[in-house]
């Protein structure tokens, strides 16, 4: 079986966010860069326990970015996976992206396809979806079990207000998220690998961008905590609804 | 030309966040001097007319029990068959777990610009810019839809709508239905408790609580606010409360418009999933902990001795 597993670069959960260039920017020269953690965490370590399950396993990994996503896919391949692909050049266009990642996945005729549920950056939980259209596959959004039964997945998945099994044949694609797996932490072994495995990088399709991003902004700052004593818990109550008028 | 909604169900009954999306759809289509259709698909079990109360001239329905288990391919197809019978140049759903695994589907059928996340009405007066939550939670990003259709998933609790009069024109729609790939062999519904993506409050409560068995603390206010309830990871983690109660950055993000954090401390992680609610509440004995500096109100005093006259105080403003 091959598998291919789609790896984000983002800021460090607790980076701070700021904006450079009149707020058209993310200022990330100062910011801590890692796998995005739904990719690393669940479809990336859940691809690796498939083939821990299956030695004939192969396992690639795809990033759309410049080389400047170089540290984090070699830190990917520290955790598992014998070759990646680096699709040279900077997107924020979901549509771009995932056009991308569907011609290096043709080429590579992949039985499952596994993507993070979304990446903690842009939030935009849609490159999944629009790789599977764009190779007319069917998509399970939101996994958070799968079982590979001969040439069938069987699957977990979120919906609202609970969850499902679902079967679908492979060739699939899976969004992953809490449950997929546990984290891991790269070993030694596996970093002095990584090394050795190959990088490609390939120039991109040419496809025009449904999208982009014409500036940021912050939220407005927290006027700040109002406090009340715990002496008096009923004047929260009362704040609550006079004030706040929340209930 | 036209905007569509897509009306997602729960139970046969349409949801809370398809209203929102509905109303959203509706103010679209009067800023942009067009109208406001929706489609349903499945089985349909409430009379539909209604939906022009909130802003809806005309409900296209699929009423077919095959629809009912939701293929993301399937649906896909039949939108794009809808979008392309009422000239839409707006798709509007609600940013829900249906919306994400369909929107960007039809995003590539359609090569219509996508939006998700969206946090309040585009602007139109120079091309068509959707403002989304980014860096969950922490900043927003105004997107600009460079296509000539355009598709927005809108977030739960963003946009208030008000209830109008009116009765929508309910249509069946002729769409050619494909096989399935996807079987559905076992759902398992959380009932009888309130929808946590949807609740207007949530009461939320963490390691502070210290076991399992303090959770009336967290269950009798929720239950007297008519609030879901929620909890830290930790919490979920060492199983005193079911996983699917977890909110944060690997759990659910959620936007109510209260939300009281009781014995959380307030990690970066737990922040990202809560930092889009209204108003944040926090109730923590330590007067360091971080969650107090993004919170609105806050008590710093044992959760043991503030809760119960918390409820009191609840219990007597709700029985005037």
């Amino acid at each position: 079986m091959k598998i291919l597993v789609c790896i984000s670069k983002t800021p460090d959960t607790t980076a701070k966010i700021a904006f450079v260039d009149n707020n058209t920017k993310f200022a990330g020269d100062a910011v801590v860069w890692i796998i995005n953690p739904y990719d690393e965490w669940y479809s990336l370590v859940r691809a690796i326990e498939l083939k821990e399950a299956d030695a004939s396993t192969t396992i690639h990994l795809v990033t759309v970015g410049g080389a400047d996503a170089d540290p984090i896919i070699r830190k990917a391949l520290a955790l598992g996976g014998e070759e990646a692909i680096r699709v040279n050049i900077d997107s924020n266009d979901s549509f771009y992206i995932a056009s991308q990642i569907a011609a290096v996945a043709k080429e590579g005729k992949y039985d499952l396809i596994f993507t993070g549920k979304e990446t903690i950056d842009y939030n935009g939980a849609s490159i999944g979806g629009m790789v599977a259209e764009l190779l007319d596959l069917p998509y399970i959004s939101f996994a958070s079990n799968l079982a590979l039964n001969g040439n069938d997945i069987t699957v977990v998945r979120e919906i609202d207000g609970g969850e499902e099994t679902n079967v679908v044949a492979l060739p699939a694609v899976v969004s992953c998220q809490k449950g997929m797996a546990e984290q891991r932490i790269p070993n030694m072994k596996g970093i002095m690998g990584a090394r050795t495995r190959p990088l490609k990088v390939v120039e991109p399709q040419a496809v025009i961008p449904l999208t982009s991003i014409a500036s940021f902004d912050l939220p407005p700052a927290k006027a700040g905590v109002k406090l009340v004593s715990a002496d008096n818990p009923a004047e929260l109550v009362r704040l609550l609804h006079e004030e706040a008028k929340v209930f | 030309m036209s905007i569509l909604i897509f009306l997602d169900k729960a139970d046969g009954h349409i949801r809370k966040s398809s209203l929102e999306a509905a109303s959203y759809g509706a103010a679209i289509a009067a800023q942009t001097g067009t109208v406001a259709e929706a489609i349903v698909l499945g089985t349909i079990t409430e009379d539909l007319s209604v939906m022009g109360k909130y802003g809806i001239s005309k409900v296209y329905t699929v009423d077919d029990a095959v629809l009912d288990e939701l293929d993301a391919q399937v649906y896909t197809k039949i939108l794009a068959q809808v979008a392309a019978a009422t000239s839409a140049t707006v798709i509007v759903f609600s940013n829900n777990l249906v919306a994400k695994a369909v929107a960007p589907r039809l995003s590539v059928r359609l090569k219509a610009g996508l939006v998700t996340g969206a946090v309040a009405l585009p602007a139109t007066s120079n091309g068509f810019v959707v403002k989304k939550n980014v860096f969950s939670g922490k900043a927003f990003a105004n997107v600009s839809i460079d296509t000539a259709v355009k598709i927005i998933t809108l977030n739960t609790n963003t946009f208030s709508y008000s209830i109008g009069n009116g009765a929508a024109e309910v249509v069946p729609f002729a769409a050619t239905i494909d096989v399935a790939n996807v079987k559905v062999t076992a759902t398992n519904k959380i009932v009888g408790e309130v929808s946590l993506t949807e609740a207007d409050i949530v009461v939320s409560g963490g390691r502070g609580l210290k076991g399992p068995e303090n959770w009336a603390l967290v269950t009798d206010l929720a239950k007297l606010l008519g609030a879901a309830t929620a909890c830290s990871r930790p919490v979920a983690d060492i199983h005193w409360r079911p996983h699917h109660e977890h909110v944060g950055q690997t759990g659910i993000a959620i936007a109510p418009n209260l939300y009281i954090a009781i014995g959380i401390s307030g990690a970066i992680q737990h922040l990202a999933g809560v930092n889009r609610s209204k108003t944040i509440v926090v109730i923590n004995k330590d007067p360091e902990a971080p969650f107090f500096k993004a919170a609105d109100y806050g008590i710093v005093g044992d959760a043991f001795e503030v809760m119960p006259k918390i409820i009191e105080a609840v219990r007597e403003l709700k029985s005037h």
